[in-house]
């Protein structure tokens, strides 16, 4: 960093984001804004039954309407349009469904799409959907997840030999970071053995998602409202057999992903089909309706573990049966989803013995696959959750049995027993801090005055002291999981004649604000201002590298890229300055945008300066190319490891059963943290998204299949009224496996939040004998538990 | 087809159009006024929120022939013109009150309209006011903490 | 989405809106505000032939003293309703439940009288029109009648305006001295539809109940009257033992859904729970 008086670090800065200027405005390029000389809007008829044969569909009278240029079925593109792919079987021997973007012969799940049509408008597409008619075999719906697994159980697939895609299992004697889970569960001296179920969710992004494709020669160039645009054109290269060299993906403003977005989609598969066969420019626009059916969902486990201690409460053996709800096919990466917390179950705490075994299942549902957390939230709301039940159990203070069994911070570096290294963390300063931003002793008073008076209305506090995993990265690790992808993240740097600076970044952000972080990193490396430096992104022709912005990676992956390139720059500069100057390259320093000779004062060059003479190149040093360009691509060399404390009270209305959130308090440990505004908004909006799932959001299918909350009438997000004022605060513990020290924040509070808020709930209700409330917790569920003693 | 007589961000408009086109697909595809966004089908996100004669509507939930007559302004006549902000977007650009940005045009318009009634709102005021928008990423806080600030700011102007 | 293609009459006068309905036939639909009917002719789950806006006809627009009621025209946005002084005045329980509606925007453009006519038995108007025994004009080509609300609702989104009828005001008796009430709206999220609410209206009289209404919305097909409730209350004691005992029977002769916010049984328990918080609350007991 070259912090000087006049100039103080950008990093840590709270810097205003550069991207608000068009998103304040309406200056902005959302997919759908995009309009393209003679281009074509594509509507999709979608499955209205779960489960059945296609067995005739005629698209013939869709022709006809007016306005209609094309309609289709899957029989027009059943040669050409290969599987929507999956890229992480996660065994050897995973079971991955030929998935088409337009069914062919079979549906799967309500909301597949069976037949497109493409019309001068969107409305005359629209209208020609009424003209199709689709005859439909009724199959039976497959809905839950253990009558799925039955020998005699029907088929999703009737291909395949069972619904069950794969077996991934995880055993500490056998892998060597632990003792046998078997010998440890048998010399248990205290054993608490719980249900939980991780409902399923929908990601539910504010932009519907979008999907414009040009078709040019035997080329195609793809806006779609995606966060993975370089994912898409190497997999839409693979899928569709259009050479990759002939595809360029661009994505514009992206309206949030959550996830949701991280998806190579039939949509986008569809309406390049169509408009390749129409050669000309097509749009296809989800309904909000459209996209909580199609888009995939996240969650949906059945989460069966077991936890042992000692009389005197030290934590010895973990054992996980999961049972994961991949839906009606493998979406990009379903089958990962709950191996990304099977190293997470352990949560912060020690453990003898560890064991963890997944059965993907497939149902006739929408597919499933990464929502904010993607794994991680499941597990740590396991952890946390039966933590307090053994605490319950064991007759402990649920805090002190966490403090008893937490990796102590000065045990750092510490290997769990999943074999995984956590590089840093400090869990005794987070929690202290949080449990005095939020009065934790008087709340405790409070609450037993309140229970020992029968208040109607009972105070719940809840705990969740969490850690996660994320930087999806490194390579290596990702082929060890069988994972198709990199880990690794590549940027440019580029300083104009002018002294301007482009950075290209391979990560694609919809809301994260790279813009104005990467910015604030290239000023303090290269030593101009902030203002003089854009990024470039989202585009594979301006940036055609990148793994994309997904997983918390792109400040843990992709600003160490942008960090190296821009170091780079300023070696190369130093070269340059060093010649020009005429003096040796180890009398140069550097600081604050100037290049001077040690002991010769005036003898300087800006970088500025040094830009135009690169550019000119009239005199470079020997061996040294034109311009100053810098290219790096980082490859961490492990995972990264957030962790904190959030702290939850709730007020319980146990007539009505409604939950109230009276205080929420997180203190957040993301390692260095580059722009706190930033870092704050995502903490606070991961927060919401976990007390989404914990009260109020659910994605129900009826028996036959249907969706019964299709629409945001019943699929509750929630809005200001329903959601609390957060006090957040942090701690920070640089990550010690990266030159910038960062961590990633994008999901910690939908990863944190959960279970703190459940806790709270559970822990209103102890004194009517419940030990839990199945999420979300709504008040009709509070209700029965309470009536029941449990649900 | 129907006529109507409309002027948007302080422009008169005649136009003919299907009676079943909505207002927001009215200026999003009529007027090119894409700053005003789609966000469900349903009348519940807010996102398309624009108002008309002064008051806040959701633009995908009124037919274009309904604002026949009114005049609407939408997040791109919300500033003057000469470059400067609307206290309400200089707000929560100060604020951090927009990450993914798709909910901000129809949330500002919503404070506004809340302004103009209440100029001094409190926290629930706030929360009130803005019920009809759904946000995905800031969890509202920020958003909150924006018009309370935009309120001082346009008390003090 | 976007709705399928209609014809779209705007007239200016009530008797125009009354031929331009019968010239519709069996497929015309009033449009009023639109804040229900939008949505639904998004989703093409209902395609009328022809759209009749009421938006232009002014004198259906107001409030208006009426000696011992109030006549609110059909076309009073919720948001006029609930800042209007007479309405303050006379019918608070309707101007509480009416801030209670949607949001600011679905206030700003939907309309009591389309509230009444979409009857929705969640919604939250139906069931305080009916406890402040309130009575509809309708219009239609044989002229005007006046429905009691009591008559009105007839089932699920089903009234008993005639398809070539329509709603042109609601007349709300005035609660006399010593009325009090509270509307009570229990719902999962801000936005969302009540799981049951209930609209209380008592008068006391010295340290008794001399007389109390009591509303129920989603408890049944339309909205409902707890009548066994208000027997119960009247003459009671002004206590919170006698409006506790008084509200055990809330759920008495209701028939309420079960559906992903809450079965029947909780929502007849929720409509006890309720009933009991909202007459209290309306007493100030």
């Amino acid at each position: 960093m070259t912090a000087t008086a006049e100039r103080p670090a950008e990093i840590g800065q709270a810097r205003k984001r550069k991207e608000d200027a068009r998103l304040v405005t309406g200056r902005t390029m959302w997919t759908d804004n995009l309009t393209l000389p003679g281009m074509l809007h594509m509507a999709i008829l979608r499955s209205p039954v779960a489960h059945a044969r296609i067995t005739s569909i005629d698209v013939s009278g869709a022709r006809q309407r007016p306005g209609v240029i094309a309609a289709f079925s899957g029989q027009d593109f059943k040669d050409v349009q290969g599987s929507i792919p999956c890229v992480w079987p996660v065994t050897e021997d995973t079971v991955v469904p030929n998935h088409p973007s337009i069914a062919v012969d079979q549906v799967n799940h309500v909301g597949e799409a069976v037949a497109a049509v493409v019309a001068r408008s969107k409305a005359e597409a629209q209208d020609a959907l009424e003209a199709i008619d689709v005859d439909y075999e009724p199959l039976a719906p497959i809905l839950d997840m253990e009558a799925a697994l039955a020998d005699d159980a029907p088929r999703v697939h009737p291909e395949l030999s069972s619904n069950k895609s794969y077996t991934w299992a995880f055993e500490s004697g056998a892998a060597g970071s632990g003792r046998p889970i078997e010998d440890v569960l048998r010399e248990a001296e205290v054993t608490v053995t719980r249900r939980f179920r991780q409902q399923r969710i929908i990601p539910a992004f504010m932009e519907p998602r979008s999907t414009v494709v040009l078709p040019e020669g035997d080329g195609v160039t793809v806006w779609s409202s995606t966060q993975i645009p370089h994912v898409l054109r190497t997999l839409m290269s693979l899928s569709l057999g259009i050479p990759e060299q002939k595809i360029r993906v661009i994505a514009p403003d992206v309206g949030g992903g959550f996830g949701g977005k991280l998806q190579v989609t039939p949509e986008e598969f569809l309406t390049t089909l169509v408009a390749r066969r129409v050669g000309k420019p097509v749009k296809y626009t989800e309904s909000r309706s459209e996209s909580m059916m199609s888009c995939h969902h996240g969650r949906d486990q059945i989460q069966d573990i077991t936890i042992t201690a000692t009389q005197d409460g030290r934590l010895t053996g973990l054992d996980v049966h999961i049972l994961s709800d991949m839906g009606a096919y493998a979406r990009l990466i379903t089958p990962g989803i709950p191996i990304l917390g099977a190293f997470m179950f352990n949560g912060i705490y020690k453990f003898d013995a560890y064991r963890f075994v997944c059965d993907g299942v497939f149902t006739t549902k929408t597919p499933t696959d990464a929502v904010r957390g993607a794994g991680r939230p499941e597990a740590t709301f396991a952890i946390e959750r039966i933590v307090d039940e053994l605490a319950a159990e064991l007759g402990m203070d649920p805090m002190q049995l966490r403090r008893k069994n937490w990796i102590s911070h000065d045990e750092f570096p510490f290997t769990t027993v999943t074999g995984i290294t956590y590089d840093s963390g400090n869990y005794e300063a987070a929690t202290d801090r949080a449990l005095e931003l939020i009065q934790w002793d008087e709340l405790k008073k409070e609450q037993a005055e309140r229970r020992a008076r029968h208040d109607t209305v009972q105070l719940g506090l809840g705990i969740s002291t969490f850690s996660e995993l994320c930087g999806w990265a490194p390579s290596r690790l990702l082929g060890a999981l069988r994972y198709a992808g990199g880990g690794w993240e590549q940027a440019t740097v580029r300083v104009l004649p002018t002294g301007k600076v482009e950075v290209v970044t391979g990560t694609s952000p919809h809301g994260q604000g790279n813009e104005t972080t990467w910015s604030q990193i290239v000023a303090d490396r290269v030593g101009v201002p902030f203002e003089d430096v854009e990024v470039l992104h989202g585009d594979t022709q301006t940036s055609p590298r990148g793994w994309d912005t997904y997983g918390s990676r792109s400040a843990a992956v992709g600003a160490v890229a942008v960090s190296n390139a821009a170091l780079r720059v300023v070696e190369k500069a130093k070269r340059v300055a060093a010649h020009l100057l005429e003096a040796s390259e180890d009398d140069i320093e550097f600081a604050d945008g100037k290049f001077s000779v040690r002991g010769s004062p005036g003898a300087e060059k800006t970088i500025q300066e040094l830009a135009f003479e690169a550019f000119a190149a009239h005199d470079m040093p020997e061996g040294v190319e034109p311009n100053l360009d810098a290219e790096a691509t980082y490859d961490p060399v492990a995972l990264s490891f957030p962790h904190g404390t959030h702290l939850c009270a709730v007020d319980v209305d146990t007539e009505t059963g409604r939950t109230t959130i009276r205080k929420y308090v997180c203190v957040d440990d993301v390692g260095t943290v580059i722009n706190p505004l930033i870092v704050d908004g995502q903490v606070h909006g991961g927060v919401a998204h976990g007390i989404a799932q914990a009260l109020y959001e659910e994605a129900v299918f009826d028996d036959d299949g249907n969706l019964t909350t299709g629409t945001l009438v019943d699929y509750l997000v929630p809005s200001a009224l329903d959601l609390p004022s957060f006090t957040t605060d942090r701690t920070v513990s640089p990550a010690t496996t990266n030159p910038l020290g960062v961590k990633g924040v994008g999901e910690t509070g939908a990863i944190a939040a959960t279970p703190a808020v459940v806790n709270a709930v559970v822990d209103a209700l102890r004194p009517f004998g419940v030990t839990d409330v199945r999420m979300p917790c709504t008040p009709e569920r509070v209700w029965r538990a309470v009536q029941g003693g449990s649900e | 087809m129907t006529q109507v007589d409309v002027k948007v961000d302080g422009v008169a408009y005649r136009d003919d159009v299907e009676p079943r086109m909505l207002l927001v697909h009215y200026l999003r595809e009529r007027l090119g006024k894409v700053g005003t966004v789609v966000g469900c089908d349903t009348g519940n996100c807010g996102a398309c929120t624009v108002a008309v004669d002064g008051r806040s509507v959701k633009s995908c939930s009124l037919l274009a022939v309904q604002a026949d007559g009114r005049e609407v302004t939408t997040i791109e006549g919300l500033s003057d013109g000469d470059g400067a902000l609307h206290p309400v977007q200089q707000a929560f650009h100060d604020e951090h009150a927009l990450q993914c940005g798709f909910c901000t045009p129809g949330m500002i318009m919503s404070a506004c309209d809340l302004l103009r009634e209440n100029p001094n709102p409190t926290e629930a005021d706030v929360r009130q006011g803005i019920e009809g928008n759904l946000c995905r990423c800031t969890g509202y806080q920020n958003i909150v903490r924006a018009v309370q600030s935009a309120a001082k700011a346009m008390v003090r102007s | 989405m976007i709705p399928a293609a209609f014809d779209y009459v705007r007239p200016s006068t009530v008797d125009d809106a009354v031929a331009a309905l019968a010239a519709a036939g069996e497929d015309g639909k009033v449009l009023a505000g639109g804040q229900s009917l939008l949505p639904v002719l998004r989703m093409r789950l209902s395609h009328p032939s022809t759209l009749v806006d009421l938006g232009r006809i002014n004198s259906l627009r107001g409030v208006r003293d009426d000696g011992d009621a109030l006549v609110i025209g059909a076309m009073t946005t919720h948001d006029e309703v609930l800042r209007d002084p007479l309405v303050a005045q006379h019918a608070p329980l309707l101007a509480q439940a009416a801030a209670t509606v949607g949001d600011p925007q679905v206030r700003h453009v939907g309309t009591l009288g389309g509230s009444l006519s979409h009857a929705d038995p969640a919604a939250d108007l139906p069931t305080v029109a009916l406890t402040l025994d309130a009575s509809l004009e309708v219009v239609g080509p044989s002229g005007s009648r006046t429905v009691p609300a009591r008559d009105f609702f007839v089932d699920y989104f089903t009234t008993a305006l005639a398809p070539d009828e329509l709603l042109t005001a609601v007349r709300v008796p005035k609660l006399g001295a010593g009325w009090t009430t509270h509307y009570e709206k229990f719902n999962r999220v801000a936005q969302a539809w009540a799981i049951v609410a209930v609209a209380a209206a008592v008068r006391r009289s010295d340290g008794s109940v001399g007389e109390a209404r009591v509303g129920l919305s989603n408890m049944g097909s339309t909205p409902l009257r707890a009548s066994a409730v208000e027997s119960a209350l009247a003459g009671a004691d002004a206590s919170a033992d006698a409006v506790r005992a008084a509200s055990e029977h809330a759920a008495e002769g209701t028939h309420p859904p079960s559906d992903v916010s809450g079965g029947a049984d909780y929502r007849e328990h929720l409509a006890r729970v309720l009933t009991r918080r909202a007459v209290l609350a309306a007493a100030s007991i």
